[in-house]
């Protein structure tokens, strides 16, 4: 654990209402260095909410969330966030990339080499002048992941980022996503595909009507699921909520 | 009818000098008037969109209210500012193209700014985790959306263009309809019309309806040739 | 300085403009229509290099106007309403200029059977009579004011006697005339506007040349001492010019198809 870093995260009985549901109930968990980190559930089961409560777009009713050291305003932040649908500005690829360095202070003549690099790793460099809005969708998450990844950030979080893609755009994907983790950053995504938490996981946080169900390794929850609702849900019979 | 309509075709193939001073005038007054208008609308409609603040819903409404303004009552209140009598009389701009513009400025702000209020607030709930997750804070975020909704604000200055160019009560009661300096064409139209001086009216009045049509085949090329381009 | 920057802001005047001498001349609709100006002032800027602008209302609008300051000069035709100015302390002193006429328009139909006669008072007692409809300006002005002097003279009360016959536009001279002609009513106009007024249907003149129907110009220059802002060596070398033997033949110049329409009468 360096100076700095933002890991551990910890999560302390922590719930979400909104509009008189409790979405989240009751949560406590620790996200550590190491392994990707999958956050598996049925559609409703609360995934999104809490990934964007610890990526802190939202603030818990109730419970704490700290990270090991705290985020400060005016700092760039240690952690990035890859969307479903990816948000693009009106500009060129390469534009939206350095955008992100720039709300970061990185200064203007450092962030050239940054974009470049980010884009390579992604395999976007030839659209790097592209109107990033006409982009394919595979195309246009790539580069959410290129800008996400610019600023090397510890923690990477990605909330389904394939559910809005064909299986060869997901394929590349996912193989960024396992080259970001090889290289050291923490994954943390949500997804409800067992196949993609199969291949991209090395640990899995089952969540089941806003609750933390089940944690396992990726292989032992698959072969030996501990909960009823974690076994249904791998054979596909869990009911929607 | 006729004969007024040929009439007035002449004046305008022949580029009557009178006719062209005034288009000018009216041209130079309008631009300069929405030119203001976007300086200290655009930001404001940014500032509201992306703020939080007690009352702010009665802040939009009450904007979205101005653009109604009657063009009379803001010249009305503009005269009695800029009368040697008002408050800021020492000026001594009334009766000027400078009153004018200031009046239009008035009457055109609140259009530009509850116009690009919605624009970039519609544009704000497409990005705003994007941008926060970014780390960006809401003063970045709102000179981020006025960059990134630049075809939509575009639209809405022309429409701004388009209202001070067409109106008549505000100008003519702070400009007076001075020959040869503050008359525009939508004063010399009254003026001509009310005489039965119909050639020059029916001229000017072609010019104007033109003047729209290119303002709004304007803002529907611009909002075309963006989409396709940047999407 | 704040007035240089503005102006600079403000994209419109360019600076030149600020410093070219001007008076604001503040007159009557009536006169402006009637292209007087549009003859006259070239004259006097060609001679004197000083710009008149003149913004062109009704005469209780214009006197109101410098009352408040906004005029250097008054140039308006309305006896009663100038002295009452005077008085107030807001003008220097008045002087007469010019006289033209008023007319009393009508439609082709002459409903009140008055084509062609010369008592203005008799013609208005035979509209009320006939109950012909009859277009008044309603607007304070210097023709309104007349009007109504007229009815009065008549032994007329229109306030009270007013039927519908008798319609209050609050409308400038040519819409009002425009209004008259659309309804084929009688109405009062001053000859110069009815000279360059083109859209003229069934209207004619019905009655003219009463002495009672004639219209007296006044010009003041605005008190300086009540309104430090007036320029006054412009306005008075204005006031000055009009009133001399040069102005006067200028104003006796000005025709509309061959015929005088002002007649100088400066003393």
């Amino acid at each position: 654990m360096s100076k700095g870093a933002i890991l551990p995260l910890r999560l302390a009985d922590v719930s979400f209402a909104a509009g008189g549901r409790t979405i989240i109930d009751r949560v406590s968990l620790e996200i550590e260095t190491g392994p990707s980190t999958i956050i598996l559930g049925a559609n409703g089961a609360g995934k999104s909410v809490l990934m964007r409560l610890m990526h802190g777009l939202l603030s818990p009713s109730s419970g704490r969330i700290d990270w090991n050291s705290p985020e400060r305003p005016g700092v760039p932040r240690k952690q990035a966030m890859v969307f479903q649908r990816p948000v693009m500005l009106r500009r060129s690829a390469y534009a939206n990339v350095a955008y992100a360095l720039k709300i970061a202070g990185i200064p203007e003549p450092q962030r050239g080499v940054l974009v470049h690099e980010s884009l390579e790793s992604v395999g976007l460099s030839h659209l790097g002048r592209r109107s990033a809005r006409v982009l394919s969708g595979g195309e246009q998450q790539r580069l959410a992941l290129a800008r996400a990844w610019a600023l090397h950030p510890e923690v990477l979080f990605l909330d389904e980022p394939t559910a809005s893609l064909d299986p060869s755009a997901t394929r590349e994907i996912e193989s960024v996503i396992k080259a970001f983790d090889a290289a050291g950053t923490k994954v943390v995504m949500a997804t409800h595909n067992l196949g993609q938490a199969r291949r991209l996981g090395d640990e899995i946080l089952f969540i089941d009507k806003g609750r933390l169900v089940e944690r396992a390794p990726v292989e032992q929850f698959f072969s030996k699921p501990q909960s009823a609702q974690a076994a249904a849900f791998i054979k596909g019979e869990l009911p929607w909520t | 009818m006729l004969e007024a309509l040929s009439a007035a075709l002449a004046l305008l193939a022949g580029l009557d000098s009178k006719l062209v001073e005034i288009v000018l005038l009216s041209l130079r007054v309008s631009l300069s008037a929405v030119a203001i208008a976007a300086l200290f609308g655009l930001p404001l409609g940014a500032a509201i969109a992306v703020g939080r603040f007690p009352g702010r819903q009665t802040v939009i409404v009450f904007l979205n209210a101005l653009m109604g303004l009657p063009p009379v009552v803001v010249g009305l209140l503009v005269y009695l500012l800029l009368s040697r009598a008002g408050p800021l009389g020492a000026l001594g701009i009334l009766f000027t193209p400078s009153a004018m513009v200031f009046a239009q400025s008035i009457l055109i702000l609140p259009i530009v700014a509850a116009l690009s209020r919605q624009a970039i607030e519609d544009a704000w709930r497409e990005y705003e985790e994007q941008l926060r997750s970014l780390g960006a804070r809401r003063l970045n975020a709102a000179l981020t959306l006025l960059w990134d909704t630049r075809f939509s604000l575009l639209t809405t200055i022309l429409a701004g263009f388009g209202r001070a160019a067409a109106e008549v009560g505000a100008v003519m009661i702070v400009g007076g309809n001075i020959d040869g300096v503050t008359r525009v064409m939508t004063t010399t139209i009254a003026l001509e019309t009310s005489k039965g001086d119909l050639p020059l009216a029916l001229g000017l009045g072609m010019i104007l309806i033109a003047i729209v049509i290119a303002v709004n085949a304007a803002a529907y090329l611009t909002k075309e040739l963006a989409q396709r381009r940047y999407g | 300085m704040i007035r240089r920057l503005l102006s600079v802001a403000l994209l419109a005047a360019p600076p030149a403009l600020a410093q070219e001498k001007f008076i604001v001349v503040a007159s009557t609709t009536s006169t402006e229509q009637s292209g007087l100006f549009g003859y006259l002032l070239p004259v006097f800027q060609t001679k004197t290099g000083i710009q008149v602008r003149v913004v062109a209302l009704g005469t209780g609008q214009a006197l109101d106007l410098a009352r408040r300051g906004d005029a250097d000069v008054v140039f308006v035709h309305a006896r009663s309403a100038e002295e009452k100015f005077l008085a107030e302390g807001h003008g220097v002193r008045r002087f007469d200029v010019m006289y033209n006429d008023f007319v009393l328009i009508g439609p082709k139909s002459d409903p009140a059977k008055i084509s062609g006669g010369k008592d203005i008072l008799e013609g208005l007692r035979k509209i009320k009579a006939a109950n012909a409809p009859f277009v008044s300006r309603g607007d304070n002005s210097g023709t309104h004011i007349a009007e109504l002097d007229l009815w009065k003279l008549a032994g007329i009360d229109v306030a009270k006697d007013k039927g519908s016959w008798y319609r209050d536009t609050g409308q400038g001279m040519g819409p009002a005339l425009n209004t008259a002609g659309a309804m084929n009513a009688y109405i009062l106009s001053d000859r110069g506007t009815w000279l360059s007024f083109k859209n003229r249907g069934e209207l004619s003149i019905a009655v003219e040349g009463d002495r009672r129907l004639f219209n007296q110009y006044g010009i003041m220059l605005v008190s300086p001492l009540k309104h430090p802002n007036v320029k006054k060596d412009l306005g008075r070398a204005f006031v000055d010019w009009v009133i001399s033997p040069e102005g006067q033949e200028a104003i006796a110049g000005y025709k509309i198809g061959g015929e005088q329409l002002f007649f100088p009468n400066a003393k």
